[in-house]
C-alpha cells in the first residue's frame, strides 16, 4: 500500500528532521514560480482563489458605486441628475455585476480556497483548469465594464426580457455584450463547479466519509451540482438571443412564430437556482461560524445536510414564481405556490438548527459570530417576505415593485453578504496569518446592520405604495418621497459600514497580530496547518475520525508515502474516503492563460460577426494542443498507480 | 433591533396604509388580496418576533464560562433541543399549509369574479402609453381613448390586455394585481371599483427608456356619469368654424401630427400614437407625465424629449402663432 495510514501523528525524534526535509522538497515542487509569469501561470488553488476573491470584491465595489448612484438619483422626486438611458444601464450593470461578477464568483472562490484545506488535500483536482476559469471570469468582467465605460453598457435589465432585448427594440451592441458576458460567466462557473465536485468526491483525506464532511463542503458540493444543472438553461437562452440578434433567427420573435415567454422560462430556470447558488454557500459559512463560536458541533448535522440537498432540488421547481403576472392555469398556480412555500421548510430547518446549536452551546461572542447572528435575523425577514410573494394573489400586487427589491436584498445582502463578511473576518487569519481587529469588526457590523435596514426596509412600504422597479424617477405627488429619502440616507450609512469593514481588512493585512494556526479554536482541518498555509497545504495529509477532527481528543494519524518530488495527491473513494490510488497533478503552465485569451478573442469577435466562433475555435485549438501536448513523464511511469 | 423594526413597520403600515393603494383597496379584487396580505403579515410578524426573541434570550442567558470546545453533548439537553426543532419545523409546515390553502382560495375567488355582463375593454401597451378600446358588438359604438379609463362604480370590468411591441404589465394597485401584456399572448383580468374615485395605474414591467412615465388613470364614476361620458366619447370631432382654430386644424392635418394620431371625424387617422379625438377631456398628457394644461401641452408639442427623453414623439418647430392656433384646435377636442 503506497499510502501508509499509521499512528504517526507525533513524529519520532529522528523523524522531525525528515519532516523538515520533506517540507523543503514539497515547497520546491508546489510553490508558484515568482514574478509576473508565476502570476499568469499559477496552479495553486490558494493563489487563484485569493485572486478570485480580490477581483470579486473589486467588482462588488463597482456594483456598489452604481447602487449609490441610483440612490442619489432617487433621493429626490423628478430628479434630472441621471437620465433614463444612463439609469437603465446603471441598474442593468448593477444587477449583472452583483450576480455574475460578485456573488457567484466570490462564493466559488471561497470554495476553491477552503475545500482542499477542509478535506485535507494539497490542491484542487484540475489546477490548470482552475486558473483558466479565473482568467475567463476576469476577461468577461473587463469586457462588460469596458463596454459600460464606452456608453455601450447593456440597458435591458439583468434578466434581458425579449422582445425588449431583441434586435427590433434594442439595436446596437449593448444586449450582445450582456449575452456574451453570460457566455464568460457560464464557462467560469462551470469550470469552478466541476473543480469542486471532483475535488470533494475524490480527494477527501482518509476517514472523511461523506457523513463526516464539514457542512461548508457539503454546501459547496450542492452548489456546484446546482451550477451544473442551472447553467445549461441560460446557456441555451443567451445563445438563442445572440443568434436572434446576430444571424436573424426568430426564437423569440412572436411575429415569426417565436415565443417571448420561452425566454422567461429558460432564464428563470437558471435564474431562480442562481439565488440558491449564492445562498447555499452562505449557509455553509454560517454553520461553520456558529459551530465554532457556540463551542459545539452543529446541532442536527444529518438534518442540515438533508436540508441543503432538499434546497438544491426544490430550487429547480419554483422558477415560475417569477412569472405569476404572466397568467397561469389554476393548477399551475397551486403547484408553484406550493413549491415556493415548501422551500421555506429546509430553510426553516437550518435556522432552527442554528438556534439550537447556539442554545446548546457555550457562546463566545466574537465579530464573525455577530455577522452570522445578523444574518439569522435578516434572513428570516427575507424568507418571510419570500413566502408572501410565493402566493399568487399577493404576488400579483407585489411583483415588480420595490417590495420585491426589498425582499431579495434582504435575502442576498442579509442572507449572503452578511455571512460572507463574517467569513472574511473568520478566515482572514488563515489566509494572511494576521488577526482582524475585533472592535472594528463589531463597529462595522452595527453600522452596516443599521444602514442596511434603513436602506431596504422602507422599500417594502414603497412597493405597497405602488412604486414599480426600474423607474429612473417618480412623481412629486406620488407619495413616494419620504421612503426614498430614508432609503437614500440609509445607503450612506450602509456604505460607511462597508468602508469601515474594508478598513479593518486593510489594517489586518498590514498590522494585524500574528494569528497562529487556529486562533478561533475551530474544528475543521484548515486550522490544522500554518496560517497562511504552505503551498502544499499539509506536510503529511491528515486523516480524520469524526466530524470535528480538531476537537477530537483522539490522536490523528497522518498519511505518509506520497512522493515529495512531484505534485502527487491521494485519491480516495467517493463515499467512504478510503485510499484508492495516487495521482499526479499538473503544475504551473501558461497555456490556460493563453486559452482564456483565445476564447476571449473568439467571444468578443462574435459580437460583430459569426466568424468569431470560427476564429475563437481555431485559436483555442492551437492553445489547447499546447495545453495537452504530452511532455515530461515517459508513458510507462504511470501517473496513476493502484495501491 | 429587528423586533423594533417590525413594530415600526406595523405602525408605519397602519399609519399610511391610507396612502398605499395595495392596502387601501377600492374594489373587491384588491380587497381580497389585501385581506390575504394582512393574514400573512401578522403571521410573519409573529414568527419574526418569536425567532428574534428566542435568539436574544439565548444570547442574554449564555453560559459565560469559557471552556474548550467539546464533542460530548448532554443527551438530556440534546433531546430537548431536538424536540424544540421538531416542534418549530412542524409549526412552520402547518403555517405554510394554512397560507397555501388561503392563497389558493383567494386565487380561486379572484378568478371566478366577473358576473354575466361585464364592461369589456381592450388595453394595448405601447412604448410608452396605453391604448384603450371600449368594446361593443356594434363597431360604430366602440370607443377608443388613451391613458385614461373611465369605469362605472359597482360593475365588473373585463380588461383584455395585449401588446404589439415589448412586454408591458397593466397594474392598477387600488383595484387589482397586475397582468402582463405579452406580444403574442393575450390575457385578461376582471376588476371592479366599489367607490367613485381616481386610481393610478402604471406599467409594471420594464419596457425600455421611458418605463417610468407609462401611467394611466382609472376614473370610477357613478353609472349615470359614466354613461354620459361614454356617450360623449362616441362623438366624432367637428371641424372648427372659428378661423383661428381652423388654422390649427389645417396645421394638424397637413403637418406631421396626423401621421401618428387619429382624430375621429377628420382625415387624421394615424395609429402610431394615442387617439386624440377627445384629448381635451383627459386629465394628463403623455401617459401621466404632465397635467393636461395649455402650457404643458404647448411645451410637449414643441419639445417632448425635454419632458420624456426617448419618447417616440419628435419635436415640432411651430412658430408662436401656429402653435397657438394648434392649441386652440386641440383645446376644442373635448
Amino acid at each position: 500500500m503506497s499510502s501508509t495510514v499509521g499512528p504517526t501523528s507525533t513524529l519520532a525524534p529522528g523523524e522531525a528532521a525528515r519532516e523538515t526535509l520533506d517540507r523543503a522538497a514539497l515547497e520546491r515542487v508546489w510553490s508558484t514560480p515568482p514574478g509576473f509569469l508565476g502570476w499568469l501561470t499559477s496552479a495553486s488553488h490558494k493563489s487563484v482563489a485569493l485572486r478570485y476573491i480580490v477581483t470579486a470584491f473589486g467588482f462588488f465595489a463597482l456594483g456598489g458605486v452604481l447602487a449609490a448612484l441610483m440612490r442619489l438619483q432617487l433621493a429626490r422626486p423628478e430628479s434630472r441628475l441621471i437620465g433614463p438611458d444612463l439609469y437603465n444601464q446603471i441598474f442593468t450593470m448593477h444587477g449583472s455585476t452583483m450576480m455574475f461578477l460578485f456573488a457567484v464568483p466570490v462564493m466559488e472562490a471561497f470554495g476553491i480556497y477552503l475545500v482542499p484545506l477542509m478535506i485535507g488535500t494539497r490542491n484542487v483536482a484540475f489546477p490548470r483548469m482552475n486558473n483558466f476559469g479565473y482568467w475567463i471570469y476576469l476577461f468577461g468582467g473587463l469586457m462588460l465594464w469596458t463596454a459600460f465605460a464606452l456608453d455601450i453598457g447593456p440597458d435591458t435589465g439583468w434578466f434581458a426580457y425579449v422582445p425588449l432585448s431583441g434586435p427590433a427594440y434594442s439595436p446596437g451592441k449593448r444586449v450582445d455584450i450582456w449575452a456574451q458576458l453570460i457566455t464568460f460567466t457560464e464557462i467560469a462557473a462551470l469550470v469552478a463547479a466541476v473543480e469542486l465536485i471532483v475535488t470533494t468526491l475524490k480527494m477527501r483525506c482518509p476517514g472523511m466519509s461523506l457523513n463526516r464532511m464539514p457542512l461548508f463542503v457539503w454546501a459547496m458540493l450542492v452548489t456546484a451540482f446546482m451550477v451544473i444543472f442551472a447553467m445549461p438553461a441560460i446557456m441555451v437562452a443567451s445563445t438563442m438571443l445572440a443568434m436572434d440578434r446576430l444571424v436573424d433567427t426568430h426564437f423569440f420573435n412572436p411575429a415569426e412564430g417565436g415565443d417571448a415567454l420561452l425566454w422567461q422560462h429558460l432564464f428563470w430556470f437558471f435564474g431562480h437556482p442562481e439565488v440558491y447558488i449564492i445562498f447555499i454557500p452562505a449557509t455553509g459559512f454560517v454553520s461553520t461560524i456558529v459551530s465554532t463560536f457556540a463551542r459545539r458541533r452543529i446541532f442536527g448535522y444529518p438534518a442540515m445536510v438533508l436540508a441543503l440537498i432538499a434546497t438544491g432540488f426544490l430550487g429547480f421547481s419554483l422558477w415560475v414564481h417569477h412569472m405569476f403576472a404572466v397568467g397561469l392555469p389554476q393548477l399551475g398556480e397551486a403547484f408553484f405556490t406550493a413549491a415556493s412555500m415548501m422551500i421555506a421548510i429546509p430553510s426553516g430547518i437550518q435556522v432552527f438548527c442554528w438556534l439550537a446549536t447556539l442554545r446548546g452551546g457555550r457562546i463566545v461572542m466574537r465579530a464573525p459570530l455577530l455577522w452570522a447572528l445578523g444574518f439569522i435575523a435578516l434572513f428570516v425577514i427575507g424568507g418571510l417576505t419570500g413566502v408572501m410573494t410565493a402566493a399568487v394573489p399577493l404576488d400579483l400586487q407585489l411583483h415588480d415593485t420595490y417590495f420585491v427589491v426589498a425582499h431579495f436584498h434582504y435575502v442576498l445582502i442579509g442572507g449572503a453578504l452578511f455571512p460572507l463578511l463574517g467569513a472574511v473576518l473568520f478566515w482572514l487569519p488563515k489566509m494572511c496569518g494576521r488577526m482582524p481587529d475585533e472592535r472594528l469588526g463589531r463597529v462595522s457590523f452595527w453600522i452596516t446592520f443599521v444602514g442596511f435596514n434603513l436602506t431596504f426596509f422602507p422599500m417594502h412600504l414603497l412597493g405597497l405604495g405602488g412604486m414599480p422597479r426600474r423607474v429612473y424617477t417618480y412623481a412629486r405627488d406620488a407619495g413616494l418621497t419620504t421612503g426614498n429619502v430614508v432609503a437614500s440616507a440609509g445607503a450612506v450609512v450602509l456604505t460607511a459600514g462597508i468602508l469601515v469593514f474594508l478598513a479593518n481588512v486593510a489594517w489586518t493585512l498590514r498590522r494585524g497580530a500574528p494569528a497562529g494556526d487556529d486562533p478561533w479554536g475551530a474544528e475543521t482541518l484548515e486550522w490544522a496547518t500554518a496560517s497562511p498555509p504552505p503551498s502544499y497545504n499539509f506536510a503529511y495529509l491528515p486523516t480524520v475520525d469524526g466530524q470535528a477532527p480538531l476537537w477530537s481528543t483522539q490522536e490523528r494519524p497522518v498519511v505518509t508515502g506520497l512522493r515529495t518530488d512531484v505534485r502527487e495527491v491521494l485519491i480516495t473513494d467517493g463515499v467512504d474516503a478510503t485510499p484508492d490510488h495516487r495521482h499526479r497533478l499538473d503544475g504551473a503552465s501558461v497555456w490556460p492563460f493563453l486559452t482564456a485569451v483565445a476564447a476571449t478573442i473568439g467571444v468578443v469577435t462574435a459580437l460583430f460577426t459569426p466568424w468569431g466562433v470560427t476564429i475563437g475555435s481555431l485559436l483555442a485549438l492551437v492553445t489547447l494542443t499546447g495545453w495537452f501536448w504530452p511532455r515530461g513523464a515517459p508513458a510507462h511511469e504511470t501517473v496513476e498507480q493502484r495501491p | 433591533m429587528s423586533r423594533a423594526a417590525i413594530v415600526v413597520a406595523a405602525v408605519a403600515c397602519a399609519a399610511c396604509s391610507g396612502r398605499m393603494p395595495v392596502l387601501d383597496p377600492g374594489g373587491p379584487q384588491a380587497a381580497r388580496i389585501a385581506t390575504y396580505w394582512w393574514i400573512v403579515f401578522w403571521l410573519s410578524a409573529l414568527i419574526l418576533a418569536a425567532v428574534v426573541a428566542f435568539l436574544l434570550h439565548t444570547l442574554a442567558h449564555r453560559r459565560v464560562a469559557a471552556a474548550p470546545a467539546s464533542l460530548v453533548e448532554d443527551t438530556r439537553v440534546e433531546r430537548r433541543l431536538a424536540l424544540g426543532v421538531a416542534a418549530a419545523v412542524g409549526l412552520t409546515a402547518l403555517t405554510l399549509v394554512v397560507l397555501l390553502v388561503t392563497s389558493v382560495a383567494t386565487g380561486r375567488a379572484l378568478r371566478s369574479f366577473g358576473g354575466t355582463d361585464p364592461l369589456t375593454l381592450e388595453v394595448t401597451g405601447y412604448q410608452w402609453w396605453w391604448d384603450v378600446e371600449y368594446w361593443d358588438p356594434v363597431p360604430s359604438q366602440r370607443v377608443r381613448t388613451a391613458n385614461e379609463i373611465h369605469i362605472p362604480v359597482g360593475r365588473p370590468v373585463l380588461v383584455k390586455t395585449r401588446s404589439l411591441d415589448v412586454i408591458h404589465s397593466f397594474w392598477v394597485p387600488g383595484l387589482h394585481g397586475k397582468k402582463d401584456n405579452i406580444p403574442g399572448h393575450g390575457s385578461s383580468l376582471v376588476l371592479q371599483a366599489d367607490r367613485a374615485g381616481t386610481f393610478i395605474g402604471r406599467c409594471a414591467e420594464f419596457c425600455g427608456v421611458q418605463h417610468a412615465h407609462m401611467q394611466l388613470l382609472v376614473i370610477a364614476d357613478q353609472p349615470e356619469v359614466f354613461d354620459a361620458w361614454l356617450q360623449a366619447q362616441r362623438r366624432s370631432a367637428v371641424v372648427p368654424t372659428d378661423a383661428f382654430a381652423r388654422h390649427g386644424f389645417d396645421l394638424f392635418m397637413t403637418g406631421p401630427c396626423a401621421l401618428c394620431h387619429t382624430v375621429l371625424g377628420t382625415p387624421a387617422g394615424g395609429r402610431r400614437g394615442p387617439d386624440l379625438t377627445h384629448l381635451a377631456s383627459r386629465r394628463t398628457l403623455a401617459a401621466g407625465t404632465l397635467p393636461n394644461t395649455v402650457g404643458h401641452l404647448a411645451g410637449w408639442i414643441i419639445d417632448p424629449q425635454a419632458q420624456k427623453p426617448g419618447a417616440q414623439m419628435p419635436g415640432n418647430a411651430f412658430g408662436a402663432d401656429d402653435l397657438s392656433a394648434l392649441l386652440a384646435f386641440l383645446g376644442g377636442l373635448s
